[in-house]
């Protein structure tokens, strides 16, 4: 009663790689050879920031064009286009044969049309690099790319040696020209973001105080069709400027030879410098921009003509972020029964080691004092027993589960390999981007973690007890690791990691709590080819039961 | 120490998909424990206070948000005063009943708020629930200490939501859309009622006073000025004031329509099988086709298309010929270890699991699947954003948009995997006063029946036909 041919059922159920192949075969016999998934390893890479999906551009010069029907946006003929999953994303696709420019389904979320520009606003040591800083992390790490253009940069660059505050009086013409010249090449660095390094979004990290400065600014994205969203930050507490001034002005390249009661002192000059030019943004005047306005640190904010997507999802970033001191404590469940076997995924318990762990885990968190600490776990047994240790409260999170390994759930790296060489293979060949049959990616996994993130900005104190790739996800973004980096992060069991913001990013203290574990962390190997020798493909799983 | 109690039960479900013997094994262990099922958004109940003069949306307000937040899984009641004063004053005669020196007026109207927050400490107190919405003007500043005295009494939280709005437009199009329905002006004409109502606003203009930025700088609150154009937010305390926030500035009143439909009929349709990642039926196509043309006639504009990242529902989206979004989250629900298996084989080889799901369908979660409750965490930032957007069509799943409709209708845990969602059928959703306007449209391609009501024996020892019972039928 239907006309797919039988592969598209067996298809569909995923059960080997082998069945995979042939439905490759049956599209292009190239496919399933060496040559075209080297293009599909070194491709896949810049596709990553393409709005789309998996299928490198290249591929389709190789591609057997035969079994793609031609589409026109008003086809509608009875036959229709075959679909096919991409070995890598598993995203369903129009027949092997049509062009990215065919093609219509976009996998990736479509959170802005155009590139935005950021623009901060505010006296200094108000907060805007650290918001520059700390906004441009959680937008990569959401698969936003994003960079920061912090203006003192390229002033540094320029004038080589900072004597003191007198270079930002208003009156000084030259400094002023350079002054300038600095914003009209961070301007360039902007645009040349945007439309050559694919960038969506890029922050102008600089004092933009008057209305003159910004009209430049709101000019040069206009003629070039970019959205802005002004961030201005306004504090008066003098209390929180020391502090600021402290924590991170002292050991800027500008201080280097003043001593610290200088140094305070020239920088409280330099900020009245701007203070008489300074104009706010204003709730009538400047009505129809896009602005978030921070009252002292965020008790207050003032916003306004939120655009898209992308501005409401800033917006709601910055209203959950706080500075108040505080730790988080990330630590994996103890080790479990299927961990000793080698086996990944499933919902086993505890081992013997891994109970003793919790008891070590219970002690250890008395041990440090911590003010009202919430802990946290997934809905796994192994998590929940390693907490119910420590005889606190805690909350479950499904989000918190393990990366879902689909067809490869309990198997050993071993069986995997017997079974599905291919998708070990397309694993390492791209672990960010991969995802297990009917399984999860990494990039499913932030995706899944994004209100967890939203949820410990908010928190204070939180002890998280989590999983190896949930763990890496978590640690990814607050280390501001790289979608390549982050699979391979080393997060061994029965170790606590301890995170404390400090000036603009996060210190970690590593605490191994002393009870034997095995290893689970597994390296890429050398050769990543599908073609692979399966001992090639094992060199790096770790020893196991 | 009530509170723990409760999430202790709830893991009783939880633990109701695993066989008998753990069962009892995990009760034992979660009866003991500390541990709490649910993220906890707040620590005591919330009282949302609406503030502005008449018709500047403060109801439509207050529903939506107790829509979202029941949706979300947060207890929430409305308590409107107008309520209350039409039950006290039983026929309404004119705005004079309003003017600030009508002293009966005054005395029925604060007896009537009073009234109401007695109804709200019956309601967090008494009866469980996390958040209540006091719809009020709520335009004074004694009115306001009244509440926070009570409040405080009582040890709840306190935020303000003040709707500010000058343009005459908005607010002409507001008396139209809802004042001229409401039963206090069921007899007059629609010019006088208009008159009225005016009338009615003065009466509250000269003795407002709206939240003020210093002197009201220790209450937590928003603003919302011209139908969000610009919002002020002045300290947010926890979770629930944060997402309240959230939502409220993702949420517009544009004229617009979303349309619901599933993904042609598919090949495991036909066969009765539950899940899978199959492709459409010969139907299920000729539906596809049907549906471009329905879209290309609604003549819709600006619409956007999204699909789940199944191929059952991309290649639906495929035959419309235009551009579409696939959203993982918006895959069907995971059935676990049963999926691809029909009815009758999960009777067969779960017979246990099978009872569980008729017991409590919603909070059921399928042994390393997932449960109603997820599928509705998942799709928060999809309604989230369906709020956001205007002219929508998601092409999803049966139990995703089960959990989608009744997020626009209303509709409790208990009915929402009841609803009835029939594959080749469109549902276009058009907010329309404070709900939704519902347009059912059959393409006319037959399919397969894929709703399974509740069986009357949800008991496990029941018999198969039993549990069959009401099994659509398949090839």
């Amino acid at each position: 009663m239907d006309t797919f041919p039988k592969e598209f059922h067996r298809r569909t159920r995923c059960d080997s790689a082998e069945n995979m192949s042939r439905v490759l075969r049956m599209k292009d016999p190239r496919l399933a050879d060496q040559r075209a998934t080297s293009f599909l390893s070194s491709t896949s890479g810049d596709l990553s920031r393409n709005r789309v999906d998996g299928i490198p551009a290249m591929c389709s010069q190789f591609l057997n064009t035969q079994s793609a029907v031609q589409a026109g946006p008003n086809d509608m003929s009875t036959e229709q286009k075959e679909l096919t999953q991409t070995p890598l994303l598993k995203i369903w696709v129009p027949g092997m044969g049509s062009s990215l420019g065919q093609r219509r389904g976009s996998s990736r979320p479509q959170f802005t049309n155009c590139p935005t520009m950021i623009v901060m606003v505010g006296l200094p040591a108000r907060g805007k690099t650290y918001i520059s800083k700390k906004l441009t992390r959680y937008l990569n790490w959401i698969g936003v790319p994003t960079q920061v253009f912090n203006l003192g940069q390229y002033r540094r660059e320029v004038v080589q040696t900072y004597k003191n505050y007198e270079f930002f009086r208003p009156d000084n013409e030259d400094a002023m020209k350079i002054r300038r010249a600095c914003a009209s090449s961070a301007l360039k660095d902007i645009a040349n973001y945007f439309t050559k390094e694919q960038g969506q979004v890029a922050v102008f990290d600089a004092t933009n105080t008057t209305r003159e400065r910004r009209g430049v600014i709101i000019s040069f994205a206009k003629e070039r069709g970019y959205k802005v969203f002004f961030i201005e930050s306004v504090c008066d507490d003098p209390e929180i400027i020391e502090a600021n001034i402290m924590q991170v002005k002292l050991s800027s390249p500008d201080y280097e030879n003043y001593d610290k009661e200088e140094a305070l002192v020239d920088f409280l000059k330099r900020i009245d410098c701007y203070k008489l030019s300074y104009v706010p943004l204003d709730e009538e005047k400047d009505r129809h921009l896009s602005f978030i306005k921070i009252f002292n640190v965020g008790s207050r904010y003032l916003v306004n003509r939120v655009q898209d997507h992308i501005q409401s999802r800033i917006v709601y970033y910055l209203m959950n972020i706080h500075v108040t001191p505080r730790s988080i404590y990330l630590s994996r469940h103890g080790e479990s029964e299927l961990n000793l076997l080698g086996r990944i995924g499933g919902d086993s318990g505890l081992s013997s080691q891994g109970l003793k762990y919790a008891k070590a885990l219970a002690e250890f968190i008395r041990g440090q004092s911590i003010k009202d600490l919430k802990v946290w776990t997934s809905h796994m047994k192994r998590t929940i027993q390693t907490a119910e240790a420590l005889g606190v409260p805690y909350e479950q999170w499904k989000a918190l589960n393990e990366i879902d390994a689909g067809v490869c759930e309990e198997m050993m790296y071993e069986e995997i390999q017997a079974t599905h060489p291919e998708e070990f293979a397309l694993r390492d060949q791209d672990k960010y981007r991969y995802r297990y049959p009917k399984g999860e990616s990494y990039e499913d996994l932030v995706h899944r973690l994004e209100p967890v993130i939203m949820e410990l900005e908010r928190q204070e104190n939180v002890l998280v007890i989590c999983h190896q790739a949930v763990m890496r996800c978590l640690l990814a973004y607050f280390l501001d690791k790289s979608a390549d980096d982050l699979p391979y992060l080393k997060c061994p069991l029965h170790t606590v990691l301890k995170l404390t913001p400090l000036a603009y990013g996060c210190k970690v203290e590593s605490f191994y709590l002393n009870i034997q574990a095995v290893n689970t962390h597994r390296d890429r190997p050398t050769n990543v080819n599908i073609a692979r020798k399966t001992e090639e493909a094992l060199q790096t799983v770790p020893e196991h039961q | 120490m009530v509170r723990s109690v409760r999430f202790v039960i709830l893991t009783e479900n939880e633990t109701k998909r695993h066989r008998t013997a753990d069962i009892y094994r995990h009760i034992f262990i979660l009866s003991l424990s500390l541990c709490l099922m649910a993220v906890c958004m707040t620590n005591c109940p919330t009282l949302i206070v609406t503030v502005g003069l008449p018709a500047r949306g403060k109801t439509y307000i207050s529903k939506k948000l107790t829509r979202y937040l029941n949706w979300i899984g947060v207890p929430t009641k409305e308590f409107n005063v107008g309520q209350y004063r039409r039950e006290c004053v039983k026929i309404y005669k004119s705005f004079e009943f309003f003017r600030s020196d009508n002293e009966e007026g005054l005395k029925i109207r604060k007896q009537c708020a009073l009234a109401a927050l007695n109804d709200v400490r019956q309601y967090l107190s008494v009866e469980d629930g996390h958040v209540a919405v006091f719809d009020a003007t709520n335009t004074t500043r004694e009115r306001r200490a009244t509440i926070m005295r009570f409040a405080e009494q009582n040890g709840y939280k306190v935020f303000f939501v003040e709707s500010v709005c000058e343009d005459p437009r908005v607010i002409a199009e507001n008396i139209v859309q809802v004042k001229l329905g409401s039963p206090d002006y069921t007899d007059r004409n629609t010019e006088e009622a208009i008159q009225d109502f005016m009338k009615r606003i003065k009466c509250y203009e000269n003795s407002y006073q709206p939240l003020d930025e210093d002197l009201d700088r220790e209450l937590s609150y928003i603003k919302i000025m011209d139908v969000g154009q610009r919002y002020l937010v002045n300290r947010v305390l926890d979770h629930i004031q944060s997402r309240i926030v959230y939502y409220l500035m993702n949420i517009h009143i544009t004229p617009r329509s979303i349309y619901l439909c599933r993904h042609g009929e598919s090949d495991l349709n036909v066969r009765g099988r539950i899940g899978g990642d199959s492709g459409l039926s010969p139907r299920g196509k000729e539906f596809a086709q049907c549906l471009g043309r329905f879209i290309q006639d609604q003549n819709i504009k600006d619409l956007k298309v999204w699909t789940s990242q199944m191929k059952r529902s991309i290649q639906t989206a495929e035959a419309l010929g235009v551009p579409y979004e696939q959203w993982k989250t918006l895959n069907e629900i995971d059935a676990g270890v049963c999926e691809e298996m029909m009815y009758e084989e999960i009777q067969e080889h779960y017979p246990l699991e099978f009872a569980l799901r008729d017991q409590d369908k919603y909070h059921y979660r399928y042994p390393k699947g997932e449960s109603y409750e997820d599928l509705v965490q998942r799709l928060e930032p999809v309604i989230m954003e369906l709020e956001r957007q205007e002219n929508v069509l998601v092409i999803c799943h049966q139990a995703v948009m089960r959990c989608l409709l009744a997020y626009f209708l209303d509709k409790s845990a208990e009915e929402l995997p009841y609803l009835k969602c029939p594959l080749h059928t469109v549902l276009k959703l058009s907010p329309v006063a404070y709900g939704c306007k519902v347009e059912s449209i059959y393409l006319n391609v037959e399919a397969v029946n894929t709703h399974r009501d509740k069986p009357e024996n949800v008991d496990i020892s029941r018999l198969p036909e039993e549990a069959l019972l009401t099994v659509p039928p398949h090839y």
